[in-house]
This record gives C-alpha cells, structure tokens and sequence, in this order.
C-alpha cells in the first residue's frame, strides 16, 4: 500500500494531478445543479407572487 | 426541414423531459467507467520502462486533452445549426457547453504542467502545442464573456456561434502541432493507425477513462441543458405547470 502511495518517487505529481481532476470534476457537478435549483427556486417564488396578486 | 423526429425533441418541453431522462442513464455509465478506468491506470497497468509511474498522468491528461477539442467542436456545431436554423435548442446546447469544455482545457493544461515538470524539468514550454491549448482555453473563456455580457439571448447566441465557428481554426493546430513543429510535446501514441507505440495494458484503461469523461460530458451537458431550457421557457405554461406542480424543489 505504501508503496502504491509512493508512486515510484512521483507521488506529488500523480496525486496532484489525480486530485485537481476530480475537484474540477465534482465542481462541474455541484455548480449546475445548484444553479438548476436556485432556477426553479426563483421561477417558482415569482409565480406565487403572481398568484396572490389579484 | 429538420424533420419530424428532430422537429419533435427540438421543442423545449420534449426536449427538457428527454435530458430528465437521460441524466440518471450516463451519469450511471460515467461513475463505472471512472472507477474501472482509474483501476485500470492507477492499479493495472505496469509502469512506464521510460517514464515510470509518472506516466500515469496520462490517464487523467490524455482524456481532458480529448475532450477539450471535442466539446468545442460540439459547441461550434451547434452554434452553427442555431445561427442557421434559428433552433433555440441549439444555441441553448453552445452555451452549456463552454463552461464544461473550458474546464477540461484547463485540466488539460494544469495536468500537463504536473507532468512536465519531472519529464521535460520545466512547468511551461511556450510551444506549439501548449500555446494553442491556452488560445483554446481563451476562447472558451470569450465565449462565455460574450454570453453574460449580451443581454439579448437571440444576439448572445449569434455572437457566440460566430466567434466558436471562427475559432474552429485551431482545433487542427492544436491536433497537429506535434507534428508541424518541434516540441518538447511527444508526439500522438494512440491515433497512429500502423503501429500504436502504446502496449495494450496501458491502452485500455486510456480508452476506458476516454469513455468516461465523454459520458460525464454528456450527463453534465443534459444538466446544464435542463436549467438553459428552463430559463428559457420560463414564461411559459409548461414551465408554470411543471414548478407548481412538482414536488417541493
């Protein structure tokens, strides 16, 4: 295992690169969905107001 | 002219059930392809005779390289079917494009920047093929400048597409700048057809994590696309049906 971990010397680099990968990925994840929600959030609120107005 | 098929789906309402549909479908795919191919590269395949276990950047690298070409050239297709066809889909499909394809540019250029340092002893080269990746990644970036600074939504689309069309010049360049001029850049392993210079132990996880980022692409494009349509169409009764009567979101 700690050897795998060590990547022959490389394991800055490799984990470095792995791991700036899966952040960018994740925040290409969470970014439109919350954006998504927060969308309809906000069209949902403007029809409420809508309605209760006469 | 499209046809009744594409006439179908390219009406917002069909089309924002189709991408519903489809999201839990490739995001499923994606998540089993990510874990084989990161197996595969991290674990499976021997390390490099030249380059050691360093080379296994290439697994987080190649792909996002790949895709970051890709994607623009979907973005420029699109934005010429819309600019052509006055398809509201399409322009909405450019436009959720480019902040995904600019993040795999960057992923690019960042992971190629860490594996450069321990394999040519430098962060940057101002190379070909670095250089070209980097105009990418700005065009990108205008692209999406240009959509939040144009309010009119019809316009935004029209100037995009412009701009992505005529920036489709240097998806070639970057393709053949390896070869078209000296660089500390390696040349292509996968896409020589006579003989690849890449064993096959460590091709398939490549090819596994290819397939991987293209299907997170195309989940993420149906995601940003939903929200793109809802925008839209929000004044619309289909969209006041579907807040209202929805459950709780």
């Amino acid at each position: 295992m700690n050897e795998f971990l060590h990547m022959g010397g490389y394991a800055a680099y490799v984990w470095s690169a792995y791991g700036i990968s899966l952040v960018v990925l994740i925040l290409n994840i969470i970014l439109p969905i919350r954006r998504e929600q927060a969308l309809l959030h906000t069209i949902k609120k403007k029809l409420q107001r809508e309605a209760s107005k006469p | 002219m499209l046809g009744p098929t594409i006439d179908k789906y390219a009406a917002p309402k069909n089309a924002y059930s189709l991408a519903f549909t489809l999201t839990p479908w490739f995001a499923w795919i994606s998540i089993l392809l990510f874990i084989g191919g990161i197996y595969g590269g991290l674990v499976y395949a021997p390390p490099d005779y030249d380059q050691g276990e360093s080379f296994r950047i290439i697994y987080v690298h190649v792909p996002a390289a790949w895709m970051s070409m890709f994607v623009y050239v979907v973005m420029a297709i699109a934005g010429a079917c819309g600019l052509i066809w006055k398809v509201k889909l399409m322009d909405a499909v450019a436009r959720s494009c480019a902040p995904l394809g600019a993040s795999f540019t960057l992923l690019a250029l960042v992971t190629g920047s860490i594996w450069g340092k321990p394999m040519w002893g430098t962060w940057w080269v101002w190379d070909a093929r670095l250089t070209s990746e980097l105009i990418l990644l700005f065009l990108y970036l205008g692209y999406m400048a240009l959509q939040s600074s144009i309010d009119d939504r019809r316009t935004a689309a029209r100037a995009g597409a412009i701009l992505a069309l005529v920036g489709v010049v240097n998806i070639p360049i970057i393709h053949f700048s390896v070869e078209w001029w000296n660089t500390l850049h390696q040349g292509p392993t996968v896409t020589k057809l006579d003989t690849p210079s890449i064993h096959v132990t460590m091709l398939i996880p490549l090819l596994i994590m290819s397939i991987a980022y293209t299907t997170f692409f195309i989940t993420m494009l149906m995601v940003r696309l939903r929200a793109e349509i809802l925008d839209q169409e929000r004044n619309t009764t289909w969209v006041r049906d579907l807040v209202l009567g929805g459950t709780d979101k």
